[in-house]
């Protein structure tokens, strides 16, 4: 960290953001208790806030901080002995069972975020919160931050977190970092919270906004920070990979109204070829070493579509057997849908659709709007329009985003019959 | 840390007894949880033919029934009582339990502390 002159409000702001997930971390490390952290770690960034644009801001900040925080959880722990007895007992136990902090040469704190990561993910907490309580504790965002991206109100996602904190607290759920031997049944839990923080963001389920590009990168820089920490773990390079090989396309993927633009539409000279080349080299990384995950595979995906000129000379062929390594990985509807979708593009609209109609019976497909609006396109490149209107109004009833919404009724109002009027209120 | 896991058995047969039921397997866990010296406490409990409910009414009258009858899906069958250091090693009792598998499950409590 540089020395700053002093007064610079931006660049304090942004040693706090920064510093924020580390310091939080140390400290649960020293007293066990995220409350405590929590208390203390803003109380120094209150304290910082007073000193540095006076004294400028200091050559170790986070050091800094780290001390200020400590000196006042122990003044805290000495006016409240009971509290301070209670943390003693769970310290003892934090100490057994944590392993030490990962080297970090380049900072001035030591490490300590891998153990958050797996708290904040633990699968004993509510899904809904487990993103949230990683925005707030590791990508250091205010609660109402959190909430606006989440579309709730502040109070909601208060009590989401305040309730997560209780469990967390209450039921014991530990500060650590699993073992070699439990590390596979928790690492994807962890991957996989940070994926939905991503495509949350990525393709917003409901409101006027078709992207919130605050959540997919704070997605990408989480990611980026759980791959230094783990960085042999190649499932979790391949996250990162798919990451920022969809993120790559995000210019392009709505129009000058926020209209939604497929991907066959895409202004590709719009795509980020910084991002996409990053991508591309973590993608060949997280598919070396061994056999490949699923993040890896669908990373692979990505990387052939953004290597592609355009959607004729895609390689249709590797994608529909990359998606064959998918299903085998992870089956699902939703993947056998991308994947009829890839043989339609390979082996012509029939075929496609042919699986699509296998898939007909499926539970989550059949409200899945991207099912319907896909079997919806394949109708009208065959030229049954009547059908392909069908689907498509089908598809209409279940969008959830504006834009989404609004690409469909260009869709429908192109495939021949009008939607009729009056006759259904959807 | 005290947490209680609680053994539902998921499938019980006429007599309310778990159908699914493995004695010697029981048995190593039970050996395996007092070997670990962790075991504060715990019962296997009866069919639940033999169970009987109690209510109070606001007048004090007392009302006794046979059963509740098997109609849940699943039927508590037992209980330990443990005393581990955090959530994830009671979570790693509990799924070390025979009664997790199978159509059963374990449901893990913590258990309440007043600052005794």
């Amino acid at each position: 960290m540089q020395e700053q002159a002093p007064g610079t409000g931006r660049a304090v702001e942004s040693v706090f953001r920064e510093e924020h997930g580390r310091l939080l971390a140390s400290l649960v490390r020293r007293f066990g208790d995220l409350e405590l952290a929590e208390e203390v770690a803003s109380e120094a960034i209150e304290a910082a806030l007073v000193h540095w644009p006076v004294q400028g801001v200091p050559a170790r900040p986070g050091a800094w901080l780290l001390t200020t925080a400590r000196r006042k959880a122990v003044d805290r722990l000495r006016r409240d002995q009971a509290y301070a007895a209670r943390l003693a007992v769970l310290q003892v136990d934090a100490d057994r069972s944590a392993p030490a902090p990962p080297a970090d040469a380049g900072a001035d704190l030591p490490d300590e975020r891998l153990q958050l990561f797996f708290t904040c993910a633990h699968p004993a907490l509510p899904s809904e919160a487990r993103g949230a309580l990683m925005l707030r504790c590791l990508a250091g965002l205010t609660t109402p931050e959190v909430a606006r991206a989440y579309l709730v109100p502040p109070p909601t996602m208060a009590q989401r977190i305040v309730r997560a904190k209780k469990k967390i607290r209450e039921a014991r759920i530990p500060f650590r970092v699993p073992g070699a031997d439990e590390l596979p049944e928790r690492l994807p839990g962890v991957l996989q919270v940070l994926y939905s923080v991503f495509t949350e963001g990525y393709a917003a389920s409901s409101g006027p906004d078709l992207q919130r590009p605050d959540l997919a990168e704070e997605a990408i820089r989480l990611t980026r920070i759980l791959r230094r920490l783990l960085p042999t773990e190649r499932e979790v390079t391949g996250l990162l990979a798919l990451m920022l090989l969809v993120h790559a396309r995000r210019a392009a993927r709505t129009g000058p109204d926020g209209e939604l633009v497929l991907l066959e539409d895409q202004d590709r000279g719009r795509w980020d070829r910084t991002m996409i080349a990053e991508g591309l080299t973590l993608v060949a990384a997280a598919l070396t070493g061994g056999p490949p995950g699923p993040y890896g595979v669908q990373a692979a995906i990505a990387a052939l579509h953004d290597e592609a000129a355009d959607l004729a000379t895609t390689d249709w062929p590797q994608i529909v057997a990359l998606y064959d390594v998918l299903v085998s990985l992870t089956p699902s509807p939703v993947i056998a849908l991308n994947r009829a979708v890839a043989v339609a593009m390979c082996d012509g609209p029939e075929a496609g659709l042919a699986l699509l109609d296998e898939l007909a019976g499926e539970e989550p497909l059949r409200d899945y709007h991207p099912y319907h609006a896909a079997r919806a396109d394949l109708l009208r490149r065959l030229g049954r329009l009547a059908e392909a209107s069908t689907a498509y109004r089908r598809a209409l009833e279940l969008a959830g985003t504006e834009p989404e919404r609004a690409h469909l009724r260009r869709r429908l109002s192109t495939s021949g019959s009008p939607a009729p009027n009056g006759a259904v209120d959807t | 840390m005290k947490y209680m896991l609680l053994i539902n058995a998921g499938t019980v047969d006429a007599n309310g007894a778990a159908a699914e039921c493995e004695v010697q397997e029981w048995m190593d866990y039970d050996k395996a949880v007092r070997d670990a010296g962790i075991w504060v406490s715990g019962e296997s409990l009866a069919d639940l033919v033999t169970a009987t409910t109690v209510r109070v009414g606001p007048d004090g009258e007392r009302s006794v029934v046979d059963g509740p009858f098997a109609e849940t899906r699943e039927v508590l069958g037992g209980f330990y009582v443990i005393d581990v250091p955090d959530l994830d090693v009671a979570l790693n009792w509990a799924a070390r339990c025979p009664g997790a598998r199978g159509s059963g499950s374990v449901v893990v409590r913590p258990v309440a502390d007043f600052g005794a």
